[in-house]
């Protein structure tokens, strides 16, 4: 039986396990995301060879420009490793630098995804062209959905330490934040092997 | 709240649009309400009234098949109709009063002073009641959804009436028939986050906030159930709302994830929906079977037989319960090999059910039976489901369930379990908890009319449809010719459909006769195992006075009798020397009373406001999506800022 | 701490034993009944009462998992009345023994359902396999396209000339294996929504899905009628999606492929020749065939109607061949069926009474 543990953090509560409720929470939270993932990318196997005479991955994807935003995606990963070093130092400057830092590569990932939509919409793949072109806007979609309101997280903890509200004591929720942006950071990864790499290669 | 000497506050203070709410009393409070009981209070509140809807649209359908040819509902009113009563049982009834009494009871039993997360626990709730009057909104609008609630494609893209000839013009049509699919699909979408968000809250709570010496393997049954059926949540909920998302994209743009005539395969939405619909009945069924755990000791007196075995075998259901769903697919023609394969584990996870059976039967033997109403209500679960139980042991017969599939016996099943089991649960429960909850003891001997007579009118009802359904009568069908040999059948069903209506009239009017009497419960009216019975009828707002710390299992029980195990117990005076010592939690920790507050309502609110803007095209979507999240963002950035307790 | 009410002693358990008593009695009956096996038509669609060698593997499965549920059943509530008579609180003082459990006795329950379970599985599993091997050389075979709201039969592999297609009515010989093939795949006849193709007494059933091939066989004992209908909703009349199997001696089966071979009956009187040319000018030929119709098109939207006065029922298999039920049919077919394809008049002009019977006389001549 695990002896009251007091958390890092000043004002959580000890716990039973010794990680505090927001920490377990978003643990839990990203295994039902694994699932909301998973389902796409197993629909977008279904379907990643029913073209219907129109785009195929072969003829569509650029992978060379994909590449280039996948390792954009990676650095931000780094960026909000640096944050959290920064604010567990208690370097709040160095923090905020890099948690823009992270957004902003965030948002030029977004960018670039949302460029090579309105390329390939130009070249005739839209939503309802084929079960291939449906399950891959929507997977990319949801994926870029849940960069956007990470990217308004981690702005977010930008003015909250603006504000005088992150501390050295009170930086757990960078690190749960981070946690997220991880996750969505492998799940790209994922995206871009299954979705992008093997069917072209 | 208590002051620590000396404290500092380190934060600033925050800024503020409008005071914070404090009152935890009066109606307004009900709405900015973060305490798990008060939450437990409006689920189960909001459930009973679906509940009885959901019967209303039941006797509706006994009404209309009574005899053959009935006139009393048309084709397209009957469809409604019984896809809303599906719907409504199962996600605004069953689920939502579960949910109440996980909500009421889980940090209680294992001595905690609230959920994880009590605001995420108010928005869960809001979210619930949003969704359904979202989807019941459709009443006034296009129609409620007609496709049944499992909705198969094609026909739910294609519709019940492509031609138009019904509706007037293929346009009307489409419109109408979109537009239900809308109410469907997004109704679900928003009560599935309730679901989530419950769930993440019930598991971090389990696992992190139990009261001193609480193990995993000393938490009462009902609370190992609470926790399987969590997970269970967890993971089915996500697949759902992919399913519905591409339910939704298919009808609203054309997306053909499911239209063969397009390269896509209406299969796939079986599978994704039964991926879920599967693990979904153990979301129904498991909180009734954690609740007849805690009955059935209490009132025979010894603890539930096999312990470790009730764990595991609930586990062990919610890990074969992801691998049988496609046992709902077994006349679409998968392949005698995927058959089999489904028909060996859909037997399979008989076996730990039966376990559970003959466990509860195995905790009535030997003890000293006291039939009070929660007591026949869980007994009735007992035998009932064990009818259900074998009959969906005959469904795994695959070449015999080609006969019985999508047949009145299926939906005797279904109710054998999810009415005889579920339902009788939660009735039990309804009676077992009442005097924790209200402080006052619901009327005994009229609880017992409203047991039998539940009890006859239940097994009147959906005795015949097995019979029913193995002389050929399928299922959802408006109406049915004379000449077929179902006639007398019917009109059993429909009167035990009545007998049942009566049943819950009987229960409410014992509500009121109980509460104008007002018998004072007392802490432990039951004489019970479990550490909520040690607070007071109702408990205060932080539930426990002193946080219990925990030495065994049914700790309630050990305090209040001494004895060797497997002998018979001695009853320990009051106010003798206990070997416990519950601690006032001033630990120099600080007290954190979380107070109530308005965002998660706000936040809730958003949700169907963005979500009627799908029903709209060009500037009037932009602006209801925007309004919709600009809400929720509101909601959600209060929320976070605001501190939960001050 | 409040003490417990004590039950009053011997009367709860007197009612226990006498409802438990009469339950039995009841739910016997039930069963009994349940059982029942009508040969004389009593109830139609009767899944118990196989008329056929597909249906009759099935049906043994059931005899022997059936039994078994009955055995469990009794044991079970056998248990609990027993457990509720015995071990009824007596105003003991103490409470009983704490046991916490048994688990040799656990085990022993965990182990024989399983066994129990495995001894269903085997002969479960072998008929899967049995009922999904290839047709047999001598196979009909037919295939069937469900559309909303009735069901289309095609030979493939009977008489000569054209295709033999009929609506509701699925002809067959006895005692010859009847292979089925649900095409979802179709292109020329569209398919729509899932639907199930289920006659009880011959067979369980089998999805008909758009965009994929399924098979099942069914095979007839005798001659008669055997109902089915769609058992998959598929929306406004799915109730009213009903067929018929009707089952020849193999001599009569051959009269009939040869009288379907034959064209439409020219009309002969008047009235008929009325009906014949309003059925062009109406547009029906548009939607439905009749073969030897100058204007026939060979259309399949709608069943075929080339000898369609000598089907009992239509629209589905749902209504009787009358004249009311006839013209009502033209006039405004959702009265009759809600959702049904067919538009007001066949999409053509309102007709007069007279005109109206004159169709329905031409129509109830092609036999």
């Amino acid at each position: 039986m695990a002896a009251e543990i007091h958390a890092a953090q000043p004002e959580s509560h000890a716990t039973t396990l010794g990680v505090s409720n927001e920490k377990l929470g978003m643990w839990v939270f990203i295994g039902s995301e694994c699932l909301f993932f998973g389902a796409m990318i197993a629909t977008y196997l279904l379907y990643v060879g029913r073209a219907n005479d129109g785009p195929t991955p072969r003829t569509i994807f650029d992978i060379p420009f994909t590449s280039v935003s996948t390792f954009i995606l990676l650095m931000s990963s780094l960026g909000m490793v640096l944050a959290l070093a920064a604010v567990q130092a208690g370097d709040m400057r160095r923090f905020r630098v890099w948690i823009l830092a992270t957004a902003l590569l965030g948002g030029t990932f977004l960018s670039g995804q949302f460029y090579e939509f309105t390329v390939f919409v130009a070249e005739g793949m839209k939503l309802e062209t084929s079960p291939f072109t449906s399950a891959f806007f929507m997977l990319t979609s949801f994926h870029g959905l849940h960069v956007a309101i990470g990217i308004l997280m981690l702005v977010s903890l930008w003015a909250a330490s603006m504000g005088g509200r992150i501390t050295e004591q009170r930086s757990e929720v960078v690190e749960n934040v981070g946690l997220y942006w991880h996750f969505v950071d492998i799940v790209w990864i994922l995206i871009f092997t299954v979705i992008y790499l093997i069917p072209v290669g | 709240m208590t002051a620590i000497a000396g404290k500092q506050r380190t934060r600033p203070q925050p800024r503020r649009i409008y005071a914070r709410p404090v009152a935890t009393t009066g109606f307004w409070s009900w709405f900015t309400t973060i305490d798990h009981k008060r939450i437990g209070i409006l689920y189960g509140v909001t459930a009973t009234t679906f509940f009885v809807i959901g019967g209303i649209e039941a006797l509706l359908i006994r009404t209309q098949l009574v005899a053959p040819n009935g006139q009393i509902l048309d084709e397209n009113l009957y469809n409604q109709i019984f896809t809303m009563h599906g719907l409504t049982m199962i996600f605004f009834a069953v689920m939502p009063l579960s949910s109440a009494f996980f909500n009421y009871l889980l940090p209680l039993m294992i001595g905690a002073k609230d959920v994880a997360f009590p605001r995420l626990n108010a928005f869960s709730y809001w979210v619930f009641l949003a969704s359904g009057l979202f989807l019941y909104s459709s009443i006034f609008f296009s129609g409620m959804p007609d496709g049944g609630w499992f909705n198969y494609a094609p026909l739910n893209f294609f519709g019940p009436d492509p031609g138009g000839l019904h509706s007037g013009s293929t346009q009307a049509a489409a419109q109408i028939h979109q537009a239900r699919m809308l109410y469907y699909s997004l109704g679900l979408q928003i009560a599935g986050i309730a679901s989530l968000a419950s769930a993440v809250n019930f598991i971090v709570t389990i696992l992190n906030m139990r009261a001193p010496g609480m193990t995993l393997m000393r938490m009462p049954v009902f609370v190992w159930m609470t926790f399987v059926t969590s997970f269970l949540l967890l993971f089915a909920m996500p697949v759902i709302a992919i399913a519905l998302w591409q339910l939704m994209l298919q009808v609203r743009y054309g997306a053909p994830f499911f239209d063969p005539g397009a390269g896509g395969d209406p299969i796939l939405w079986q599978h994704m929906f039964w991926l879920f619909g599967h693990p979904e009945v153990y979301i129904l069924i498991l909180p009734a079977f954690g609740i007849v755990s805690e009955i059935i000791p209490t009132f025979a007196r010894k603890p539930i037989f096999g312990y470790a075995a009730m764990v595991f075998a609930g586990i062990a259901i919610g890990f074969l319960g992801w691998g049988v769903w496609a046992h709902h697919m077994f006349t679409v023609g998968l392949g005698p090999v995927a058959n089999t394969a489904f028909s060996l584990t859909t037997m399979l996870i008989a076996v730990p059910t039966g376990v559970k059976i003959f466990n509860w039967i195995g905790t009535l033997w030997g003890g000293h039976l006291r039939f009070r109403t929660p007591m026949l209500f869980a007994i009735g679960l007992v035998g009932m489901f064990t009818i259900g139980g074998l009959s969906g042991v005959t469904h795994a017969v695959v070449p015999h369930d080609t006969q019985q599939q999508d047949t009145y016996y299926i939906v005797a099943h279904f109710h054998y379990v999810l009415f005889g089991g579920a339902i009788f649960g939660l009735f039990g429960g309804l009676y077992y908890w009442w005097p924790k909850i209200f402080g006052w003891m619901l009327d005994d001997r009229i609880g017992k009319v409203h047991f039998w007579l539940m009890l006859i009118g239940f097994n009147l009802a959906f005795g015949p449809m097995h019979i029913l359904g193995l002389h050929g009568m399928p299922r959802r069908i408006w109406r049915y010719d004379a000449g077929m040999g179902w006639d007398l059948w019917n009109l059993v069903s429909t009167i035990g459909a009545f007998v049942i209506a009566a049943s819950i009239v009987i229960f409410f009017a014992n509500v009121a006769i109980s509460r104008s009497r007002r018998i004072e419960a007392g802490n432990d009216p039951w004489d019970a195992r479990t550490l909520e019975w040690l607070t007071t009828s109702p408990p205060p707002a932080d539930n426990f006075k002193e946080v219990p710390v925990v030495a065994s299992r049914d700790e309630l029980w050990h305090r209040k009798y001494a004895g060797e195990d497997g002998t018979q117990p001695v009853r320990v005076p009051a106010g003798a020397a206990q070997n416990h010592d519950d601690h006032d939690d001033h630990d120099g920790h600080g007290e954190h009373h979380p107070l109530p507050s308005y965002y998660p309502t706000i936040t809730a609110l958003g949700m169907p406001i963005a979500a009627y803007g799908m029903f709209f095209e060009g500037p009037g979507q932009i602006i209801l999506l925007t309004i919709g999240a600009a809400v929720m963002l509101f909601g959600i950035f209060g929320w976070v800022f605001e501190p939960s307790a001050e | 701490m409040r003490s417990c009410p004590r039950e009053g002693s011997g009367e709860a358990p007197r009612v226990v034993r006498g409802l438990s008593r009469w339950a039995a009695v009841g739910g016997l009956a039930v069963l009994l009944a349940a059982c029942a096996r009508s040969g004389d038509g009593m109830i139609p669609q009767n899944a118990l009462d196989p008329a056929g060698p597909i249906a009759r593997a099935q049906d043994r499965l059931w005899d022997i998992v059936f039994p078994v549920a009955v055995v469990v059943f009794i044991l079970v509530q056998g248990l609990i009345i027993v457990a509720v008579v015995r071990f009824r609180d007596r105003g003991e003082s103490q409470p009983p023994k704490q046991v916490h459990g048994n688990t040799r006795l656990e085990v022993v329950w965990t182990i024989i359902p399983t066994l129990i379970l495995i001894g269903i599985a085997i002969p479960t599993v072998d008929t899967i396999f049995r009922l999904s091997a290839p047709a047999v050389p001598d196979a009909l075979r037919v295939r069937v396209i469900g559309k909303q709201y009735w069901w289309q039969f095609e030979y493939m592999n009977a008489g000569t000339g054209a295709p033999i297609r009929t609506a509701s009515e699925l002809h067959i010989p006895t005692g010859r294996e009847v292979f089925i093939e649900l095409d979802g795949q179709s292109k020329d006849d569209g398919a729509d929504v899932i639907h199930s193709f289920w006659v009880p007494r011959l067979a369980g059933k089998q999805d008909y899905v758009p965009g994929h091939m399924r098979t099942m066989r069914i095979q007839a004992d005798n001659p008669g009628t055997y109902p089915g209908q769609c058992a998959e909703f598929c929306g406004l009349s799915h109730a009213d999606m009903r067929f018929a199997v009707v089952a020849h001696t193999p001599a009569e089966f051959d009269q009939w492929l040869a009288d379907q071979s034959r064209a439409a009956t020219q009309p002969t009187t008047d009235r008929t020749r009325q009906g014949f040319e309003l059925v062009a000018g109406q547009g029906c030929l548009g939607c439905h065939t009749i073969e030897g119709h100058p204007q026939n098109a060979g259309a399949r939207v709608g069943p075929d109607l080339t000898h369609f006065a000598k089907q009992e029922k239509f629209a589905g298999y749902t209504y009787p061949q009358t004249n009311e039920n006839l013209k009502q049919w033209i006039r405004n077919p959702q009265s009759l069926k809600m959702g049904a394809q067919m538009p007001d008049w066949g999409g053509g002009s309102p007709l007069s009474e007279q005109q109206l019977d004159a169709l329905v006389a031409y129509l109830q001549s092609l036999r």
